[in-house]
């Protein structure tokens, strides 16, 4: 079963060295995550999220144990493999969106295709065509600090997909946008996890953005307290 | 992956046109300020060994009155000490080629309507040979010219052009304060001397006629100076202790009194002249390449600014899977583009600046293919240098650690 998952995690520690000694962010987190999965992560603020999606997203490393990610022992990777896999299998989406500034959509949304060797041409009919798939169709010329924080976001889901990766990492991704812009989102990240068998890791505060999703894991203090269904919800402490 | 990062690179320059510009300016002023200092260096090295060329190799020159410790006491009431019986005497030396007595003065030559002032000197046959100097149209004069003192002269370049213009002087008689005399050669070309004269301004009579008729000299038979050639390189110290010993004999002079003539070894000045161009066009060479220098840390400098500024963009180009050798690339590229054009336009500049400083104020200026290249590569190189630093710092940095920038 693991060797088939996207992600296993197995006794995942993380801690930072501060003044104070070492501070333990992540205490022995276990978790598997099947090709298919739509999972949301919730926890109040500083139990470690972000610090796991980062460490799921290959950007930073724990401090012990393994992880696992589409079948690769992540730890005994070297830097260049590592960007290969955040290249070709992960797709990030920040709650900031990150997009390159003083750059259009197009450019934006091409940009792992840049690091991937993709010839010019190529490059533009995929960022176009994922565009148009994020409901974009028309705004390839547009500066990316020149319209809505909703398209933005859209945008850089895009960017996330132009390499078809198996996996798509959230980072509280509505954190920035109102209500009906997040239902929009979440539409959208439904969508491809339904049609396009993308596994979708999603972290967010909200309940009614977390019931799209149909796994609940949940965090506090660094460790993983609650894991299930997401019609448990309800009665899941917040 | 050439192609689009150089894109990239491209976009981060254009993305903030004013610091690549000054960024480039630094490069610019440093390579057109050593394409211009090696121009001028060398120029100037070039005009002083000219001049020594054609000043004649081996040279001595002999004057009246003692060397103090300030130089040569000369006029002033100082008589000529100096003989035509001394140059003779000289001559017999072995260790000495060629000697030739001068007596130099101002004269007012006129041809037809045409008037030019010049320098006169009288002196005899071996003074061509003495400055290596050769005809180029008609004959020298002879010994037998000298011995009867006859009116004849030979005509430098300026000279003739400036009595002559397109007619031909050999054959022409000129007037020398009055006096008719007989053009019977014009010299070659021997451009400027090492103090800056213009030596093709010049005409040669016998020394003879330049004591007796143009002159009138109140000491008979004296001379100004004499010019004496070794016969080789290694033979000067014989020969200036063999002159000086000479003329001690033969002007009577007691053992521990002064000399009342000095030797002076020219070719010795000459190398220090040389020398002395060679240092200022290596020191111009060095002062240049410390503004070299400055451009390549002006590199750097923006260099480290850039990645501080774009950490973000680089932490963004890493998310998306960017390796550290894009990332080196995509700056290192900057760097070099930004050396590299800076160079070609200071390359431009450099060389319109030495044509210019030429045309303007007459500047001897060596613009050699070898400087150019060389500073263009030195620049090209120094960017690159600079730029590694800051390009290997970028591509360094934790993906993590460069999104978390600010
Ligand atoms: N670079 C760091 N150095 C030291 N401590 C850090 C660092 N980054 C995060 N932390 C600490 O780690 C803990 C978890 O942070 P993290 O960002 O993972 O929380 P989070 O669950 O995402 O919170 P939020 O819901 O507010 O986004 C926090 O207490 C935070 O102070
Ligand atoms: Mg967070």
């Amino acid at each position: 079963m693991a060797s088939e998952a996207v992600i296993h995690v197995e006794r995942l520690c993380k801690q930072y060295e501060t003044a104070a000694g070492a501070v333990p962010v992540l205490r022995d987190v276990n978790l598997t995550i099947a090709p298919g999965e739509f999972v949301a992560v919730m926890g109040p603020s500083g139990s470690g999220k972000s610090t796991f999606m980062n460490i799921l997203g290959c950007l930073d490393t724990p401090t012990s144990g393994s992880y696992v990610l589409n079948g690769k022992d992540v730890g005994t990777l070297d830097t260049d493999q590592l960007a290969q896999l955040r290249n070709e299998v992960i797709g990030f989406v920040f709650q900031g969106f990150n997009l390159l500034p003083r750059a259009n959509l197009e450019d934006n949304v091409a940009l792992p295709l840049v690091y991937r060797g993709v010839t010019k041409t190529a490059r533009t009919a995929q960022a176009l065509e994922m565009l148009e798939k994020v409901g974009l169709k028309g705004y390839g010329n547009s500066m990316s600090n020149q319209i809505s924080g909703g398209q933005q976001q859209r945008a850089a889901i895009a960017r996330a997909l132009v390499n078809r990766p198996r996996l798509i990492l959230a980072d509280e991704p509505t954190g920035n946008l109102d209500t009906a812009t997040s239902r929009e989102i979440m539409h959208l990240f439904t969508r491809l996890n339904k049609e396009d068998g993308i596994t979708i890791v999603l972290v967010t505060h909200e309940h009614d953005i977390a019931a799209y999703a149909k796994r609940l894991v949940q965090f506090v203090d660094g460790r993983v307290v609650h894991d299930g269904a997401v019609t448990h919800l309800e009665e899941a402490p917040a | 992956m050439m192609g689009p990062m150089l894109a990239e690179a491209w976009h981060g320059m254009s993305a903030n046109r004013l610091r690549t510009f000054l960024t480039m300016l630094g490069m610019v002023i440093g390579v057109g300020a050593v394409i211009l200092m090696l121009a001028i260096g060398r120029g100037a090295q070039f005009q002083v060994d000219q001049s020594i060329a054609s000043m004649g190799s081996n040279l001595f020159i002999i004057l009246s009155g003692s060397s103090t410790a300030g130089g040569v006491r000369l006029g002033g009431g100082a008589a000529p000490t100096l003989t035509l019986g001394d140059a003779q005497a000289i001559a017999e030396l072995p260790s000495l080629a060629a000697v030739a007595p001068t007596v130099p003065g101002g004269a007012q030559i006129v041809y037809g309507q045409n008037n030019w002032g010049t320098q006169v000197l009288g002196t005899t046959p071996s003074y061509l040979e003495v400055r290596d100097w050769h005809i180029e149209a008609g004959y020298p004069f002879t010994d037998s010219d000298v011995r009867s003192a006859t009116r004849v002269a030979l005509i430098g370049q300026t000279v003739a052009k400036n009595l002559f213009g397109e007619e031909e002087p050999v054959g022409k008689t000129i007037r020398i304060k009055q006096s008719p005399y007989l053009v019977i050669g014009v010299l070659a070309a021997k451009g400027q001397s090492l103090d800056g004269r213009d030596q093709d301004d010049t005409i040669l009579v016998p020394v003879t006629t330049a004591q007796r008729k143009l002159f009138g000299t109140q000491f008979q038979g004296t001379v100004r100076f004499i010019m004496a050639q070794a016969t080789a390189p290694e033979a000067m110290a014989g020969a200036e202790r063999a002159i000086n010993q000479l003329l001690r004999q033969r002007h009577h002079l007691q053992e521990g009194t002064d000399s009342d003539f000095t030797v002076r070894n020219l070719t010795a000045v000459a190398n220090t002249a040389a020398e002395t161009a060679r240092i200022m066009s290596l020191m111009l060479g060095a002062i240049a390449s410390i503004s070299l220098v400055v451009g390549g840390i002006g590199i750097m400098n923006i260099m480290l600014v850039s990645v501080t500024e774009r950490t973000r963009e680089i932490g963004i180009r890493m998310a998306v899977g960017a390796r550290q050798r894009d990332i080196l690339l995509q700056f290192l590229l900057e760097a070099i583009i930004i050396s590299v054009v800076g160079c070609l336009v200071g390359v431009i500049l450099g060389v319109g600046g030495a044509v210019l400083a030429n045309k303007i104020t007459g500047t001897a200026v060596v613009i050699t293919l070898s400087s150019v290249v060389m500073a263009f590569l030195v620049a090209a190189g120094v960017g690159v240098f600079f730029g590694f630093y800051p390009a290997n710092k970028a591509a360094r940095l934790k993906p993590i650690d460069a999104l978390r920038y600010q």
